[in-house]
């Protein structure tokens, strides 16, 4: 299995953050919405999205479905599961906390 | 995680590759028609094989997908190499098997515990004594007065138990029936209930059960009776029964799987000890094992003492009405006796006596047949492994961890040992109650609870993995250990490989050796006892074990032996006590004037006159008895009459110096210091009379007093029980109160001595054949391995004027070398075990050098049989060819 790095808490909380606004995203969606928000700042590996995303649906924060779009291809999209939003308040919350912390240390530092 | 799903998403494995598969191409294309190009849409996404991978690792168990294909792989490699697999897999299952089979008899025989409650605080008394016929170390059956005492004595120490020894009678559940044979095992009232045992059906036996002499005629049947007889019909209970001239009812059924105590028989019914009248007074009337269970807090030592007080007491007493001339021998014999408590938990029976230690060297000879054929799977699997080296190789250059090497080589071992093990399943399935049917004559079989339990499935699995190991662990290692450099030049260094290989041929050879030596020990054993004189004639011989009704005068059986004569196809009747070689025996004390008392003390045996002629006993001086004969006896209680008797060989030669005896006079002993004179009046060869085993005994024949039964010896002219059924309604018919109790053939009285030994030859042999043959197919596959690794080499020898025998010297030396190496081991542990095997023995030591020569020989034989192609094909290489196809 893949060493948790340590952005990988990012992703997941932002994941989480926009499936809790827009719902349901396919990959490509999630990861467009993520990059427009942050200003193009935030960018995403591409290919690591998908592996996440499925970690994520096999621990049960997220579920997947296929829709059938115009085009008549498919698309697997996702959605936030009652465990995912209870996951995104706690992860919010510790994410605050580490981003305060921070912004004191070079506050005062 | 859950673990469920993903193991069930292992099965669906293609639906999940392919929908990871749609959703990323799905993310391409929305990619391209957001505007990107191709190109930098796969450039931006990164390694698509990569995420892939990952993300099935999330969805699957990985561990368990390398398995998976592991599986899959190695069951394509044994199908490519077809003949060796199926070899493996055949000697495997051959070896497995057996041992499987074992294992359920000895576990049968020796470890299932009883189905009761603590079953480990239970014991079962037995005497130990050893005095100058020590043959059996233990005496475990006890009359009812001791056991009454026995009782006594313990109180509320601990609770003590009667169960008598099961035994065959005809019952009739129907007074016009034909009797049936049931097994009938008495037992105290309180046995159920300190087992534990609970009702299926009715009632168990209870303790008011068991209180008046002949006052409880009720019966228990066995789960299995039940269910065998009635197939389980409730309307059972009420039921009656006779068994001789008892009626009995049934009042329940005993749980399921409770089938008495005695491992190799299968009780039907269980009946109050009381019941058994006539033994209730008998002093020395053995016929039953009792038990005890210690109350809690004592301990068994605190049960024992007491009892071999009680046991010294008695033995005192009876040393003092031993007549004053008897040798301080037989004294120290008396004082020698000692009480044990044996562990009972699983249960206690004659088979396990006299089969304990030959199963358990049965399953010593199995596991070195597996041992021997765990080491050929090894060496086809170490050759394939060499054909393989360049496979490996590669594995290992694009990066297969070593782990992961030596799982995929495993998992073919494992493969191999699963089918194997399945295969000798089967086999053991059906070769188990073969086994067992060897046990016993046909008449009165063994039954053991053969069922498949916890412990037979644990010991097969643990079995497979064993074998797993065993064979599969060196060939992996040397398989993970491969060095690509060495194997992409094409040349392994063949040295070390071969060195394992011929390691394992020498430990073979060890295993194999062993094998033949203890199975020619067994093999010589039963030759020898099978043809040992018995002294008379079997043929045609049937036994009527006969009940006269009353104690009548010896003219009364004889008028019933008359009328048996006039039966076409008999030859001849006479009367004895009891048959020869029919387990009863008499032992009695003779004073001959002026000589010490010996202390083996002679046989004795009533017989009519003709008996010798009807066995055909050779009369050598003197003269046969007659009508009007009497034997020394007692009259009143103090007054000694003389009598007549015959003697044997051995008589003579004990007490005597070997001269003709008739017309000699010797005092029988009566009572204490009581002596009857006794006048031979004829001399008769030497006849085996109780055992097989032992060398013939001084015997005295008596002429036959007034008796309540005793045995009709019929000649006839044809060797089969077909007059049988005649010859009982003869009897009966002869007189009243006269019935045939049992028939039985001399020869199937003699079979049954050796049923042991029979049973030890024909498996040792039949596991020295397994083993040299394996042994011999593992010798040429390595021989073959070599020669064909070698041909390059072999091939410029030949080439540059090497001689054949050079050739032959070089592909052959190191691996002989091994072979007597394995030979040499192997004796040494075979005469090492002797120690073990002597008491099974007869007429033969190990250290015998006929018995040393013959496995030798034999293994020699195979293995010049086993090298002779290969060492051919060596010598036949041509050259040019091997050197052309390099």
């Amino acid at each position: 299995m893949p060493k948790a790095d340590t952005l990988q808490g990012s992703l997941d909380l932002l994941v989480l953050k926009i499936l809790s606004r827009r719902a349901p995203l396919h990959g490509y969606a999630i990861m467009t919405a993520i990059e427009e928000i942050s200003g193009e700042v935030l960018r995403i590996e591409e290919g690591s999205l998908y592996p996440a995303l499925h970690r994520m649906e096999e621990a049960g924060s997220i579920r997947a479905s296929w829709f059938t779009k115009d085009s008549g291809r498919r698309a697997r999209v996702y959605e936030l599961t009652a465990r995912g939003r209870k996951q995104l308040a706690s992860e919010e919350a510790r994410w605050t906390a580490v981003v305060d912390a921070v912004r004191r240390v070079l506050k005062l530092a | 995680m859950s673990w469920i799903g993903r193991f069930r998403n292992q099965f669906r494995r293609t639906r999940i590759s392919s929908d990871l598969d749609e959703e990323l191409a799905a993310h391409l294309h929305e990619a391209i028609a957001r505007g990107r190009s191709a190109g930098e849409a796969r450039r931006a996404f990164g390694s698509e094989l990569l995420h892939r991978e990952r993300s099935q690792d999330i969805r699957l168990l990985p561990r368990l997908d390398a398995l998976t294909a592991d599986v899959v792989f190695a069951w394509r490699q044994l199908k490519k190499n077809r003949v060796v697999s199926a070899a493996a897999v055949l000697s495997l299952a051959l070896a497995i098997g057996a041992t499987t089979a074992a294992f359920r008899l000895v576990d049968a025989v020796l470890w299932r515990t009883l189905p009761v409650v603590a079953p480990e605080r239970l014991f079962f008394l037995a005497v130990s004594n050893s005095g100058a016929e020590g043959r059996l170390p233990y005496n475990e059956a006890f009359d009812y007065p001791t056991f009454r005492e026995y009782r006594q004595i313990l109180g509320d120490r601990a609770d003590v138990m009667l169960l008598g020894t099961p035994f065959r009678q005809g019952a009739m559940f129907d007074p016009s029936d034909e009797p049936e044979p049931v097994y009938r095992q008495f037992v105290s009232g309180n046995v159920f209930g300190v087992f534990g045992i609970q009702p299926a059906l009715g009632r168990l036996l209870a303790p008011n059960d068991d209180l008046k002499p002949g006052a409880h005629p009720v019966a228990v049947l066995s789960y299995d009776y039940w269910t065998r007889r009635f197939g389980r019909d409730p309307k059972v209970l009420g039921k009656t029964f006779h068994i001789v001239k008892d009626q009995y009812e049934i009042v329940g059924v005993a749980a399921r799987g409770f089938i008495g105590t005695e491992p190799g028989v299968v009780t039907d019914v269980f009946i109050p000890s009381m019941m058994n009248t006539q033994a209730l007074d008998s002093p020395g009337w053995s016929w039953f094992r009792i038990w005890v269970r210690p109350k809690a807090a004592i301990t068994p030592e605190q049960v024992r003492q007491p009892l071999q007080a009680a046991l010294m007491r008695e033995q005192q007493e009876r040393i003092k009405t031993l007549s004053s001339d008897t040798p301080k021998q037989a004294i120290d014999a008396y004082l020698s006796h000692a009480v044990n408590l044996l562990p009972a938990a699983s249960g206690a029976s004659d088979l396990q006596r006299g089969f304990r230690v030959p199963l358990l060297i049965l399953g010593v000879l199995v596991v070195l047949v597996l041992l021997v054929a765990c080491v050929n799977v090894g060496n086809l699997l170490a050759a394939q492994a060499a054909a393989r080296a360049r496979e490996m190789a590669l594995r290992v250059s694009i990066g297969a961890g070593r782990g992961r090497l030596i799982q995929m080589v495993l998992v073919e071992s494992a493969l191999l040992a699963i089918i194997a093990s399945a295969l000798g399943t089967l086999f053991a399935w059906w070769v188990a109650p073969r086994v067992v049917s060897m046990l016993a004559p046909a008449d009165d079989p063994v039954r053991l609870m053969l069922d498949v339990n916890w412990r037979a499935i644990g010991f097969g699995v643990a079995l497979t993995a064993a074998v797993t190991f065993l064979f599969g662990l060196a060939p992996a290692l040397r398989a993970s250990s491969v060095k690509p450099m060495n194997a992409l030049k094409g040349g392994e260094d063949l040295h070390t490989r071969r060195r394992l290989m011929s390691g394992l041929v020498a430990a073979q050879m060890a295993f194999c050796v062993l094998v033949l030596f203890v199975a020619g020990l067994f093999v010589t054993t039963f030759e020898r006892l099978s043809n040992r004189p018995l002294g008379f004639s079997q043929k045609g011989i049937l036994l009527l074990e006969t009940d006269f009704g009353a104690k009548r005068p010896p003219a009364v059986p004889m008028q019933v032996a008359e009328r048996l004569r006039r039966i076409s196809g008999v030859e001849a009747v006479s009367l004895a006590g009891w048959g020869l070689l029919s387990g009863n025996g008499w032992i009695g004390t003779v004073r001959v004037a002026g000589r010490p008392i010996e202390v083996l003390s002679p046989y004795f045996l009533d017989v009519s006159p003709g008996f010798f002629e009807t066995m055909r006993i050779g009369l050598i001086g003197g003269r046969d008895f007659r009508a009007g004969d009497g034997a020394p006896h007692l009259e009143g209680r103090n007054q000694p009459v003389g009598g007549v008797g015959i003697v044997n060989e051995a008589f003579a030669r004990t007490y005597f110096d070997g001269q003709n005896p008739v017309g000699r006079s010797v005092d029988v002993r009566q009572g204490k210091d009581l002596n009857a004179p006794l006048e031979i009046v004829g001399y008769v060869r030497d006849a085996s009379y109780r055992n097989l085993r032992e060398p013939i005994r001084p015997t005295v024949y008596f002429p036959m007093a007034d008796k309540a039964g005793g045995t009709f010896i019929v000649r006839t002219a044809n060797d089969s029980l077909t007059l049988a059924p005649l010859l009982r309604r003869e009897v009966s018919q002869a007189g009243s109160g006269f019935h045939v109790r049992g028939i039985d053939t001399q020869s199937s009285l003699v079979r049954r001595q050796l049923i042991r030994e029979r049973l030890l030859a024909t498996l040792s042999m039949f596991f020295a054949t397994v083993a040299l043959a394996l042994a011999a197919i593992g010798l040429y596959g390595v021989l073959n391995y070599s020669v064909v690794q070698q041909r390059r080499e072999i091939g410029i020898r030949l080439a540059l004027g090497a001689r054949s025998a050079h050739v032959v010297r070089r592909v052959t030396a190191g691996i002989f070398g091994m072979v007597f190496l394995g030979l040499a081991i192997g004796l040494a542990l075979g005469l090492a075990s002797g120690r073990f095997l002597e008491a099974l023995l007869f007429g033969v030591k190990t250290n015998d050098l006929s018995v040393v020569a013959a496995p030798i020989l034999t293994l020699l034989c195979a293995v010049v049989l086993a090298a002779l192609p290969p060492v051919i094909r060596a010598v036949r290489i041509d050259p040019a060819q091997t050197l052309r196809s390099e």
